[in-house]
């Protein structure tokens, strides 16, 4: 399994927001984008997520058989993904049947985000914090390879931030590839040898034909 | 998939779903019809049909508007375009469940709205057995109106008006047909057949549609 990315650019409204972005995340590696508001994280992730049409080149995942990079993913997004009128329970079990590939069922999911025995009340009654753990728990019902995150510790506490720290750790151990966007520091690697490769969307050179990707 | 017909199934009955909206909107205008046009018996029986499927039509575009923007507005739309199904079966799973909630209640509720305009039986089974298979058009026809317009705000009145055009040979073969059951000359078979050809047709191109533009609509 290895995440190939090959001179990618994105464009919103006519308007480059980046350009000519290469790397390769092997099985076991992540990639931290840093960057100001509004250097061009988050269309990034939405463009290698095939959410957004790349502007030019492409995103590959080899081994992914019949499927293709997109279906290997979790996305994580702004947006929880989450509706108010179901219980929390029933969220995550049609995750897990929709994307397929079952992996922890709803209860262990949701002890792994520290919110065990909360699987019955109606996802309404959660606070911020509390729903973003939920669409971090989402993540790990069902197998994906491929995490891409984009700012997920945004209403999270001090602890939780660490959880799911440890849980991207984990993710990484069992051969998962991710990418997270954030302007908090993200220690994954804290502690953990992992290869963790970082990139910086400032200095990212816009129209430019340097490859920065290869650099790191 | 059936995770998604049985997700769509339990919102819409729940708070907020709106599925029942539809019947209040059909009994709303069935019931005030007879006070406008007056007590004349005869005239109510005729025109009973049309007023049924015109109540039904208008009814089955209220709630259509809401199809894919509630799953668009809290990420849940991003998350269904990148799984392994086909967008097109997506979409006609959300359309089935759409219909299940909002337009066979309609159905269901069409003998005791025949009863308000002095129908007799054989019209009321009439109304309801062409309803049974023109509906499904207009929730099809509807998806493509509520994937073009499902990042407008208020998208709902714009929907309307792009798919009325669309839903009036639905009305025309549904009317026609259902007359034709209680009036001599006037045939049934033939434009039964051609409303039933009219859902058949729109379950194909309706979600292949849908499910192109929605792929497209992310931003």
């Amino acid at each position: 399994m290895k995440l190939t990315i090959n001179n990618l650019s994105g464009e919103r409204n006519g308007q480059m927001i980046f350009s000519n972005i290469s790397f390769t995340l092997a099985k076991g590696e992540a990639l931290i984008i840093t960057g100001t508001n509004g250097s061009g994280k988050s269309t990034l992730l939405r463009v290698i997520a095939g959410l957004l049409p790349a502007a030019s080149g492409t995103v590959s995942l080899e081994d992914s058989g019949e499927f293709t990079p997109p279906e290997m993913m979790h996305y994580l997004g702004h947006l929880n993904a989450l509706k108010p009128a179901m219980s929390i329970e029933e969220n995550l079990i049609f995750w897990q049947q929709f994307c397929g590939n079952s992996l922890l069922d709803p209860d262990a999911a949701l002890e792994a985000v520290a919110l065990p025995g909360i699987g019955h009340l109606p996802a309404a009654y959660l606070s911020a914090g509390q729903k973003r753990r939920i669409s971090i728990a989402k993540l790990l019902v069902s197998f994906k390879p491929v995490w891409i995150v984009d700012e997920p510790t945004g209403a999270l506490d001090k602890a939780s931030e660490q959880m799911f720290a440890r849980l991207v750790n984990e993710h990484l151990n069992n051969g998962g590839i991710a990418i997270a966007a954030t302007h908090k520091p993200l220690d994954i690697g804290e502690g953990v040898a992992l290869k963790t490769k970082s990139m910086n969307m400032d200095e990212m050179p816009v129209e430019d034909t340097l490859t920065y990707g290869d650099l790191l | 998939m059936i995770a998604l017909l049985k997700r769509d199934l339990k919102l819409a009955f729940r708070v907020g779903g709106g599925a029942l909206t539809g019947v209040l909107f059909f009994l709303a205008v069935v019931t005030i019809v007879p006070f406008g046009i007056g007590p004349d018996l005869n005239l109510l029986a005729k025109i009973g049909p049309a007023i049924l499927w015109i109540a039904a039509l208008l009814a089955s575009l209220l709630g259509l508007d809401r199809l894919f923007q509630q799953d668009r507005e809290d990420g849940t739309l991003d998350l269904i375009i990148m799984q392994p199904h086909s967008m097109t079966a997506t979409v006609f799973i959300k359309c089935l469940a759409h219909w299940l909630a909002s337009g066979l209640p309609l159905i269901l509720a069409t003998p005791i709205f025949g009863l308000f305009m002095n129908m007799e039986p054989l019209a009321i089974a009439a109304v309801m057995a062409t309803l049974l298979v023109g509906t499904p058009a207009i929730t099809f026809i509807g998806a493509v109106g509520a994937a073009v317009t499902v990042s407008l705000p208020r998208g709902g009145l714009l929907l309307a008006v792009l798919i009325l055009p669309l839903v009036i040979p639905v009305l025309i073969f549904g009317v026609t047909a259902a007359y034709g059951a209680v009036e001599d000359p006037a045939p049934f078979t033939a434009p039964f057949l051609i409303l039933c050809a009219l859902t058949l047709f729109f379950s194909v191109l309706g979600p292949i549609t849908a499910g192109w533009v929605l792929r497209n609509s992310t931003d």
